[in-house]
């Protein structure tokens, strides 16, 4: 079995995917440059400028570009550096992408896959977002989130092979997490997963804060006896709350972990479904660890605690054990 | 040291202490990203630290074509206009520290830059959205009758996308007094200008529009300023807008992150020879303006000057935590009820 990081996994995964001839990767700075983030390092001389196609700054123009040669049969990988860009892609992605399929009464479909990053440290305001939610809110687009170096490849996998658009996020902090990638492992999009079993309360998250989370419940084990149980959502829409409300109906108290503004996010609707499908089982009001509600401060000593944190994800677990 | 009559004209009119005066502004820049980049190194900046090392000419020669009450607006990399324009070395280093005396109280950090009392309205990090706004100063400015300009900066990249051409149509239907400076870098990140533009003489793009435009050396001081001169009259007598296009070089990489794949090192030496403070420094010793004591008297005190905003901005407080509280992001706060 091997051990991969985040990175790793994404490009093997992208690999395999380039040998077929409806793909292709589109986005800035993704060739010469040698990617961002890595991910695409050294893609553009192994195969070439027609697969490995450096955008201009042009978002709208980049996924209007994947929405149409997906319409055409391709199988468009678009990269969008982070997702703070994707908002001048909005129009494309939630007016069209989102639509086809529906509008033009199943005709159509737009099988395309738009991998983007979340991610903040000393980036300030406009460069430190998480905009899940947002995609998440809207019907006809598909929106994964893994935080595990195997849960990324597979439903990368996953991904490609989903005839709907799908918003892939990554995170700019999480890409050197490395992991076991077994070799037939496998992962589906609308599937959460139990990261961590324990009776003493429930954690729901996704991305990034799992190994946070995972890193509080291995301490508090550790040194207490509390026993956390984590679900792992991976996919936040379709959302798939049934390890969640099924742990939740056994340990009877919960908190919700995600990057992102604490109000009107992914939380929201996560807390929403456990009171409503969870009442009879509440022994505790649910907590919930996302950002400040601030735009991000530039200063490490604010930003620190704008961030969800080991520190605010005890705090939280302690508040519902009271 | 004086200039004669067949000098000035060689130097666009500028008098011998203004001609010193710009060299030193191109000295502080140059000295003050030098120090950036070693106190990034050293992990006293953080984030993206996009420097301004090799376009001096630029800032330099546009800004100082402005009067102090026209306005300017750029994008992250803004360094060089911030130092141009006057802000205070001391606020712009301890906005970098992270620091509560920085220019926007250390939330803005490196990409960031402000200071309105100066009409400097701030760096954008979002490529080509401030193009728009840039506009919405003008139109302002139209409405109140005022006899100022905007000028507002971004690279070859930003002319890629929509609202690079949306600014332009609104700026030319509008007449707006907005002068248009791109600097042609001859990369977009790490993406050659020949990959990511289908025409690579920015200046044309303003064709579309019937807009006026110009191409200018950025490296050379003396042209950029004169050509920002042409620019600034046309968009402030009421004949509209202008793209400025300066086509430079930058030393550095794009980021502080960047291991710099996408070209040869020749390439960056080439270029280095064409150095503008360099090219400035022996052009003005070779024409009895400054002589070599003087420059090298220059370059002594701005070191000094940004060793002193080093040390300002260590010993400054840290930023504020009252921006921690949610109400702080609202000129006008109401707080959610229960
Ligand atoms: C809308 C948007 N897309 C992508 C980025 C990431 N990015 C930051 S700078 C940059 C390159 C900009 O190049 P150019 O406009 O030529 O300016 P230069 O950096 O050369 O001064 C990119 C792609 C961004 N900040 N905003």
């Amino acid at each position: 079995m091997a051990v991969m990081t985040v990175r790793e996994a994404l490009r093997a995964e992208l690999r395999e995917w380039l040998k077929d001839d409806r793909v292709f990767i589109i986005g800035e700075d993704i060739g010469y440059y040698g990617s961002t983030y890595g991910v695409t390092a050294g893609f553009l001389e192994e195969y070439g400028p027609e697969k490995i196609r450096d955008a201009p700054i042009a978002e709208a123009g980049i996924v209007g570009v994947g929405i149409g040669a997906a319409m055409l049969g391709m199988r468009p990988i678009v990269e969008i550096m982070s997702v703070n860009f994707s908002l001048l892609a909005f129009d494309q992605i939630i007016n069209h992408a989102a639509k086809l399929y529906y509008m033009f009464g199943g005709q159509m479909q737009c099988p395309l896959v738009l991998r983007t990053t979340n991610g903040w440290r000393n980036l300030s305001a406009t460069h430190s977002q998480a905009f899940d939610t947002m995609f998440a809110y809207v019907p006809g687009l598909k929106v994964v989130a893994p935080a595990t170096p195997a849960d990324m490849k597979a439903l990368f996998r996953a991904a490609m092979e989903d005839p709907d658009p799908v918003i892939f996020i990554e995170h700019t902090l999480m890409y050197g997490v490395k992991g076991e990638v077994p070799d037939d492992y496998q992962a589906k999009i609308g599937e959460s997963r139990l990261a961590r079993e324990g009776k003493d309360v429930t954690i729901v998250t996704y991305s990034r804060p799992v190994h946070l989370c995972m890193e509080v419940a291995e301490k508090l084990s550790k040194e207490e006896g509390i026993e956390c149980e984590i679900i792992d959502l991976r996919t936040i829409r379709p959302l798939d709350m049934s390890k969640a409300l099924t742990s939740f109906r056994k340990t009877n108290r919960a908190v919700v972990v995600s990057e992102e503004w604490q109000s009107h996010g992914v939380q929201a609707e996560v807390v929403a479904r456990l009171y409503e499908h969870g009442f009879d089982y509440v022994d505790a009001p649910i907590e919930r660890v996302g950002y400040v509600e601030v735009p991000f401060p530039y200063a490490t000593n604010l930003e620190n605690q704008v961030v969800v944190t080991p520190e605010r994800i005890e705090a939280a677990i302690r508040k519902v054990l009271e | 040291m004086a200039t004669t009559p067949e000098t000035t004209e060689r130097y666009a009119g500028l008098s011998a202490e203004q001609l010193i005066d710009m060299y030193r502004q191109m000295v502080l820049i140059r000295v003050f990203e030098e120090k950036c980049q070693e106190m990034y190194t050293r992990a006293k900046i953080g984030g993206f630290l996009h420097l301004y090392v090799g376009q001096e000419a630029v800032a330099v020669g546009t800004i100082n074509a402005l009067k102090p009450e026209d306005h300017i607006i750029t994008h992250y990399r803004d360094h060089g206009h911030a130092l141009a324009r006057g802000l205070d070395p001391k606020a712009l280093m301890a906005e970098l520290f992270g620091k509560a005396t920085g220019c926007a109280a250390g939330l803005g950090g490196s990409m960031h830059f402000v200071d309105v009392s100066k009409r400097f309205w701030g760096g954008y990090a979002i490529v080509g959205s401030h193009l728009l706004m840039a506009c919405g100063m003008g139109t302002a400015l139209k409405l109140q009758k005022k006899p100022e300009v905007v000028m507002v900066f971004f690279g070859d990249g930003a002319t890629n996308g929509g609202e690079f051409y949306e600014a332009l149509n609104f700026a030319k239907l509008g007449k707006l007094p907005v002068v248009f400076v791109c600097e042609n870098n001859l990369f977009a990140m790490g993406t050659p200008i020949a990959v990511h533009s289908s025409v690579q003489e920015i200046y044309r793009k303003a064709c579309a529009f019937d807009m006026t435009a110009e191409r200018v050396d950025g490296n050379d001081l003396i042209a950029t300023y004169e050509a920002a001169l042409r620019a600034v009259e046309h968009a402030r007598s009421g004949q509209g807008p202008v793209l400025l296009e300066c086509v430079t070089y930058r030393l550095r990489g794009h980021s502080a992150q960047d291991t710099q794949k996408y070209r040869t090192k020749e390439e960056i030496e080439k270029y280095r020879a064409r150095d503008p403070n360099q090219v400035f420094r022996k052009k003005l010793i070779e024409d009895g303006i400054l002589s070599e004591e003087q420059a090298q008297q220059i370059e002594r005190q701005m070191e000094q000057v940004v060793d002193e905003a080093v040390q300002f901005a260590d010993q400054s407080p840290p930023a504020e935590e009252k921006w921690l509280d949610p109400t702080s992001a609202y000129a006008n706060p109401i707080a959610d009820k229960y």
